[in-house]
């Protein structure tokens, strides 16, 4: 065997909850590890028996591991040093830490989808909190976040992520590669309980039902029946032609997201807070999902220090008919939250109807009314669905028809 | 100095410490509120106006003049304060005259040290320095981690080290206070000049207690020197500097509210508490300190006062530009100022009579009829760690490092409540443990731990655990905490530390609470 060697990971002053590693192997000596770490003594001797473990699980048997340590929790470690073992060693081998019983929760097509929280696929000092700012979704990013030297390291990081940090709820999606090159991440992902995969400058519903071909042979390989959710993300002129179509390529494509930056970009015009450019593309967008009966979701807002910005976005976005936005900071969660939050008069209301058709069901009444007006289903409907919110976000209480009663008394 | 320490004895807290220290004899903590000498206060020395210049005029041409007249020699106490922070010059240059001098194993007693002081490193090397009596930070704490020190260390708090000057415990021979504006009498405000730095409260005891006490300013003004904060009767020597210190050092610190989301988070769910707890309403009263986290706190503070239309009656500070703008919007009536942080802060204090300075006499002492810590309702403090009782530590770190002071801290646990909003973990190092390195702080006051993966309330506190029972808020055991660090750090290894000791942590009363083990190079 010749020398070589290889790195993997993140140096640097700033980097945090990281480590970077160089794999030397050797023709013989066994194995020598060396290690600076910030936390050695706290967890100098758990490292190296997972350095140990590791290599031995590669069958690697002379060689010099390099661990240089800032605070990596153990499913980063293992993840840089089997990014660095896969390029010295051809093998399929992964080497998985265990599986949390907390991330075995599933998602479902008919949730809230306000707030999607980005985080950088090769950056692990932000995902460990990113669950307890409380976003709707996390997006682990393989695309455009990862620099392209790291794709590969950043697959496996994100797999471990999705194994082994707690998310608290969060819906758990990852944003693949473009088509094709996404299609070598989902091995990565589909095992590992994801429930959503967000396909960047997605343009047909041919790339659509690629991808699901591949989902479901991997899906098949791990007996795993439960749907891995879509939400292809808009980004092209091309892309927004054929909206409804990529809406009802899939029973599993549950919402479509507009990538304004390259969509931008592609009309040759610039990105502008009033968004007069791409008013048409984001009309579009919402026409095709209500059609196809999903979700409709804004893009980011970039400016993440101003905040009343952010505000005056959402309003304008929700007016619009969008369900959600992205979030590039997690401050950005809360007042997109209460942006989308549904207002005192619409809450009012929507007590006032739903009310109305329980009592309705009760008397056995075939129509609902109320005062002389007559009440549409899809309004109940609406107004159950405002209800489910406002109960959601804490605005009303669980019982908040009881108290109804007695005011209306 | 006699030995540098004998005869452990286990105290009230379990913790192993030394009954002689540097010579002297020592009690060992025996809980809150227990130890009550039964003694007067030292005296200092009846000086005679016939010894003074009648003209009231005590400048002497130099620093190194007015240390020789004072007697300046082998085995001296030498007290300094902190008020000018990082930007502090004027220790160093004490110790280069000693040095120069050729004087050997002083005592230094500073109210806090900074980075910029490890310079003196290499006076505690060559002997110059015996040992430090005060914080080390950084440099100076990892310099006695590795027992390189030749006496042993001695760490105090704010209000403890008046205690220990007023009971006699540290006999001051020698005082150099850095003042922004003086005169030649002595008398001395931190107010004005270009080295203002709001207030000279920490030399007060230094002031009334030292044998002989030197004023340093590098703004001297005709009598009179107002306000005097610093009581010119008391003075022996005034020297004129080019500069006592480094104007954009004295005033930076961490004066700005944090930018990172997970802190903002603990601030944010920190306020929400107090709100919920019902601590925060008309005429309450508050103290938070001047870290990112502690300023994000009072600016959501403010946020609630605002939106409730509440006013506090007092703050107690560390001011800077936020508590001030507090102060001017009328949400708070009075800042009781304990050390100013900015300039924004200082030009308050010179301005705004509802803006008063304090002293540790006045808010932390332990030996007087009383003090301020006690009144206010809910002071928000830090810590390195925390265990599974409750105990915090505010010095080492979970390797055994002496890397901090205790500043104020152990004495601002006498509030109302005292809530901790501390990360669950820091770069994977749990900062909730099985057991602190250092015990800084009985559990039994400490009343709050605030993470952002849940909040843990002192069962103690059956009355705060009442209002908050039906919370959104995530109210957790301190265990389920503990554990939550664990699953995502792992189990951290117990730091394996040497049997010697390297200093030893005082109590608010003068007793010793914990010692710091020397650790393995």
């Amino acid at each position: 065997m010749s020398n070589k060697i290889a790195t993997a990971g993140n140096t640097g002053k700033k980097v945090r909850s990281d480590c970077f590693v160089t794999l030397e192997l050797k023709d013989s000596g066994g194995v020598k590890i060396e290690q600076k770490s910030k936390v050695e003594v706290l967890f100098g001797k758990a490292n190296i028996e997972l350095c140990e473990d590791i290599l031995k699980f590669y069958g690697i048997g002379n060689a010099q591991l390099t661990l240089e340590d800032k605070g990596a929790v153990p499913l980063i470690i293992a993840a840089r040093i089997e990014a660095a073992v896969k390029q010295l060693i051809d093998t399929d081998k992964e080497y998985l830490l265990d599986f949390i019983e907390e991330n075995n929760y599933t998602s479902e097509k008919e949730q809230f989808r306000f707030s999607r929280l980005y985080l950088p696929g090769n950056t692990p000092s932000m995902m460990l909190n990113a669950g307890i700012h409380d976003p709707n979704g996390i997006i682990l990013d393989l695309e455009d976040s990862v620099a392209f030297s790291k794709k590969k390291e950043a697959q496996l990081v994100v797999r471990n992520a999705l194994r082994g940090i707690n998310f608290y709820g969060a819906e758990r999606m990852v944003r693949i590669n473009q088509f094709p090159k996404g299609l070598e991440d989902i091995k990565y992902l589909v095992p590992h309980n994801v429930h959503m995969l967000l396909v960047p400058k997605c343009e047909g519903a041919e790339q659509i039902k690629k991808l699901e071909e591949k989902i479901e042979e991997i899906k098949k390989q791990h007996n795993i029946d439960r749907p891995v959710l879509l939400m292809p993300i808009i980004e092209s002129a091309l892309g927004v032609e054929k909206a409804f179509e990529i809406a009802t390529a899939s029973e599993n494509v549950v919402a479509l997201a507009i990538g304004l930056e390259d969509y931008t970009a592609d009309l040759g015009t610039r990105r502008t807070n009033e968004a007069i450019e791409s008013f048409y593309a984001r009309t579009r967008l919402v026409n095709a999902c209500k059609a196809a009966r999903i979700q409709a979701i804004d893009s980011v807002f970039s400016d993440v220090g101003d905040m009343e910005a952010l505000r005056e976005n959402v309003k304008v976005s929700k007016g619009l008919g969008f369900e959600g936005m992205g979030c590039i900071h997690p401050r950005q969660i809360k007042v997109i939250h209460e942006s989308f939050a549904p207002e005192p008069d619409e809450i009012e209301k929507a007590k006032k109807i739903v009310n109305a058709f329980i009592d309705a069901t009760e008397k056995g009444l075939g129509v609902v009314s109320l005062g002389t007006k007559m009440i549409d289903p899809p309004v109940v409907k609406r107004a159950e669905k405002t209800i489910s919110l406002a109960i959601s976000l804490g605005l009303i209480s669980e019982n908040w028809r009881e108290e109804f009663l007695n005011n209306e008394e | 100095m006699g030995q540098k320490y004998s005869n452990l004895v286990k105290n009230a807290v379990g913790r192993m410490v030394p009954t002689e220290v540097n010579g002297q004899k020592q009690v060992p903590f025996q809980g809150v509120g227990k130890y009550k000498p039964d003694a007067r206060k030292y005296g200092p020395k009846i000086a005679s106006y016939a010894d003074f210049p009648e003209d009231g005029n005590k400048q002497v041409a130099s620093l190194k003049e007015a240390l020789v007249k004072a007697g300046l020699k082998d085995g001296m106490t030498i007290s300094t304060h902190h008020h000018f922070r990082n930007g502090d010059l004027l220790a160093n240059k004490i110790f280069d005259i000693a040095k120069e001098l050729g004087v050997k194993n002083l005592r230094w007693v500073p109210s806090a040290s900074f980075p910029c002081h490890e310079h003196l490193i290499q006076y505690l090397e060559d002997g110059t320095i015996h040992h430090i009596e005060g914080s080390m930070n950084g440099p100076l704490g990892r310099f006695a981690s590795h027992g390189k020190m030749k006496g042993l260390g001695v760490l105090r708090s704010h209000g403890g080290r008046y205690q220990a000057i007023q009971d006699g415990d540290v006999q001051v021979d020698i005082t150099v206070i850095g003042a922004g504006c003086a005169d030649s009498f002595g008398n001395a405000n931190g107010l004005f000049g270009p080295s203002a730095s709001g207030l000279l409260g920490f030399a007060l005891a230094d002031s009334q207690y030292a044998d002989k006490v030197i004023v340093v300013t590098d703004n001297m003004v005709p009598f009179p020197c107002s306000p005097w904060q610093i009581q010119g009767n008391y003075v022996d020597y005034t020297v004129l500097v080019d500069q006592v210190g480094i104007p954009e050092k004295i005033v930076s610190g961490t004066t700005q509210i944090t930018k990172s989301p997970d802190r903002l988070l603990l601030a944010e769910m920190t306020a929400q508490f107090c709100l919920e707890a019902g601590i925060i309403r008309d005429g309450f009263s508050f103290q938070s300190g001047a870290g990112g986290t502690s300023l994000a706190v009072g600016d959501y503070f403010a946020k609630i006062m605002r939106e409730k239309n509440i006013k506090a009656r007092f703050a107690r500070g560390g001011s800077n530009k936020y508590l001030v703008s507090m102060l001017e919007e009328g949400l708070v009536d009075y800042i009781l100022d304990g050390q100013t942080f900015d300039l924004k802060g200082v030009q308050s204090m010179a301005d705004n009579p509802n803006h008063v300075w304090t002293s540790p006499f006045t808010s932390y002492n332990y030996h007087g009829k009383g003090n301020f810590a006690g009144m206010v309702d809910v002071v928000i403090l830090g810590a390195t760690e925390v265990d599974v009782n409750f105990n915090a530590n505010v010095v080492t770190h979970s390797d055994g490092l002496l890397l901090h002071g205790i500043g104020g801290w152990q004495n601002c646990l006498f509030s109302k409540t005292v809530i901790l909003p501390i990360p669950l973990f820091r770069d994977r190092i749990p900062v909730v443990t099985d057991e602190v390195t250092t015990i800084c702080g009985p559990g039994e006051l400490i009343d709050v731990i605030v993470t952002e993966r849940g909040i843990a309330i002192n069962p103690k506190r059956k009355d705060l655990i009442e209002k908050l029972k039906d919370s959104n808020l995530p109210i957790k055991t301190i265990q389920e905490l503990k554990e939550e660090a664990e699953k995502i750090c792992g189990k951290p290894a117990k730091p394996e530390l040497e049997d010697e000791l390297v200093a030893v942590i005082k109590w608010v009363d003068g007793t010793i609470i914990d010692s710091v083990r020397k650790v393995k190079s």
